[in-house]
């Protein structure tokens, strides 16, 4: 890696940085159980790393980590999608369908 | 254009469309209205992100890849279908599992690459898998106390500070050892275990309350460490979704720590738990009135204006589907109700808004502790359940309270409050808590589930429900 590439991954990581804190500073209380649950599922965006370690097969010890990484990462994504969207379900305002 | 540059731009414009929707997916996460669109946009983020990867042109080898993804979602469905109340233990062991993908693919890195790695690269590396370590097995800690498999009790010792952060400085001697001389690929297993054990450590002395400001700080450390591995791999999805992620926590463990008058240094530093050392001033002499059932249900339907206070006493008792009940015989007696969630009631972030949504109160009817705060004067009862230390005046009036200056809910200042408790045995903090002994406040003992079922008999009527 050269330096800018380097420069180039700091500048990303800044401006990201910023983002995540002006978007989810907005993000009310009321949700932060399944925003930690979908930025979970998110950051297991790890995978293609280890997708490639694992399709590169440059290494048996590199091809079995990765393959156990992909399976760690892959249980996120699924989990981590999966029970944010059951617990969104669930929050019901009162003012369309007040009482059942 | 050869045919290699190609695949890659492919990849790379596809990447960035997934970081443009991991963005706009936290962004409809403001509200309950857009949230669900959030999901779609990061499910859909991430299946481009991984069908862009395996056009990888390096890729020789699909069949582990396939056989990894399938038995990933074996395990994933299971952990996305727990109980509600089992969801901060999941959320610790996911942390848990994003940390250890993360460790794994820089330690697998680490030995195709040395000696042959720069100091840049290496240090990143090092970062990389000492945070990614350190946050497995702490996550994993924390699953376990959340799961109640290891003791929730803080555990304590003399020095344990001193221990940690020697432990943690060896480990950074080790990294800067590798950086300077990569080729010294022994030195690399002792760094990872010695990480590992610092991660043990770290969450030793961590009780039950603090689990939230844990489990915030480790979601930060996650992200940090995914954002360094985007570095190793030069990943700008990895650097975006891991800046992301950090960010997310960092924001969670500001407010928690805030929640708890904590430092924030003393939160990023771990030293967590200390409320505990503080003695239990054993005076439960102090008189105190206690009401029943029928009692308490004439209060309440005589009110205008109720405030219910759950905490995590709650959700042990699996009491959020009686107190729905309760909330509906009131409503329809046209009493007002709202809840009053404290910031750190339950185990994580959020928790009791989820288990209140569960049982289908709405949203709207859960309030912020800045949101109702005002309103306690104006309210005819507040009703504590299962909830302790958030209500504790003496973190308003007593400096010398180990709570002092921690914000709380001020239920002292409705007209009546009633406190739903098994005894009178203090809150987990062991700290006594006044709000028992004053003229307002009625004490309703017993299970909180059974309590207000029984209210709720008393509400509606006869004894069938």
């Amino acid at each position: 890696m050269n330096s800018s590439t380097l420069i180039n991954g700091l500048f990303i990581f800044m401006l990201a940085g910023f983002i995540g804190f002006e978007v989810i500073r907005r993000v009310s209380p009321l949700l932060h159980t399944p925003l930690m649950s979908l930025t979970n599922a998110l950051d297991a965006i790890a995978v293609v790393g280890a997708i490639v370690l694992v399709g590169e097969h440059k290494s048996t010890l590199s091809a079995v980590l990765g393959t156990l990484a992909v399976i760690a990462a892959t249980s996120n994504i699924v989990g981590g999608f999966l029970i944010t969207d059951r617990m969104l379900k669930m929050f019901k305002s009162s003012r369309p369908a007040a009482k059942s | 254009m050869n045919e290699f540059a190609a695949h890659q731009v492919v990849i790379e414009i596809i990447y960035l469309v997934a970081s443009a929707l991991f963005i706009l997916s936290l962004k409809w996460m403001s509200s309950p209205t857009t949230a669900r669109h959030g999901v779609w946009a990061g499910e859909l983020g991430m299946l481009l992100a991984i069908g862009g990867t395996l056009l990888h042109h390096g890729i020789v080898e699909y069949k582990w890849i396939a056989i990894a993804l399938v038995l990933g979602t074996v395990i994933g469905v299971p952990l996305g279908r727990v109980q509600m109340t089992a969801v901060p233990q999941r959320t610790a062991l996911s942390h848990a599992f994003g940390a250890l993908c993360v460790t794994l693919v820089g330690t697998a890195e680490f030995y195709l690459r040395s000696p042959d790695i720069s100091r840049f690269m290496m240090s990143v590396l090092s970062m990389e898998v000492i945070l990614g370590s350190l946050t497995f097995t702490g996550s994993l800690m924390a699953a376990g106390k959340l799961q109640e498999i290891l003791p929730q009790r803080p555990l304590t010792y003399r020095g344990q500070n001193f221990v940690n952060f020697l432990l943690l400085a060896i480990a950074v001697v080790l990294a800067v050892c590798l950086v300077l001389h990569p080729e010294a690929r022994q030195l690399y297993p002792f760094m990872l275990v010695i990480a590992l054990a610092f991660g043990v450590l770290l969450v030793i002395p961590i009780g039950g309350a603090d689990m939230p400001t844990v489990i915030s700080l480790l979601n930060a450390y996650a992200g940090l460490s995914a954002a360094a591995m985007g570095f190793v791999l030069n990943n700008k999805l990895l650097i975006v979704a891991g800046a992301l992620d950090g960010s997310s926590g960092l924001i969670l463990s500001v407010i928690m720590s805030k929640a708890m008058n904590r430092s924030f240094t003393n939160v990023l530093f771990g030293a967590f738990g200390q409320v505990q050392a503080s003695a239990v001033t054993g005076q439960e002499a102090k008189p105190v009135r206690s009401a029943t059932a029928e009692e308490a249900a004439a209060i309440l339907s005589a009110a205008n204006k109720v405030v219910v206070v759950p905490g995590y006493g709650m959700a042990v008792a699996q009491a959020q589907h009686k107190v729905r009940e309760l909330y509906d015989a009131l409503g329809k007696r046209g009493v007002d109700v709202r809840f009053a969630i404290h910031p750190v009631a339950g185990r994580m972030p959020g928790h009791m808004n989820v288990l209140l949504a569960e049982a289908d109160i709405p949203y709207d009817r859960l309030m912020d502790m800045d949101d109702i705060n005002g309103d306690f004067p104006q309210t005819d009862v507040a009703l504590v359940i299962g909830a302790n230390d958030v209500t504790n005046p003496a973190a308003r009036t007593d400096a010398s309270s180990p709570i002092y200056g921690m914000p709380i809910l001020d239920v002292d200042k409705a007209h009546t409050v009633m406190v739903i408790k098994r005894g009178m045995s203090p809150g987990f903090a062991g700290i006594d808590n006044p709000l028992y002994y004053l003229d307002n406040t009625l004490m309703l003992f017993g299970d909180a589930k059974a309590f207000v079922g029984s209210i709720v008999r008393e509400l509606t009527g006869g004894g069938h429900s």
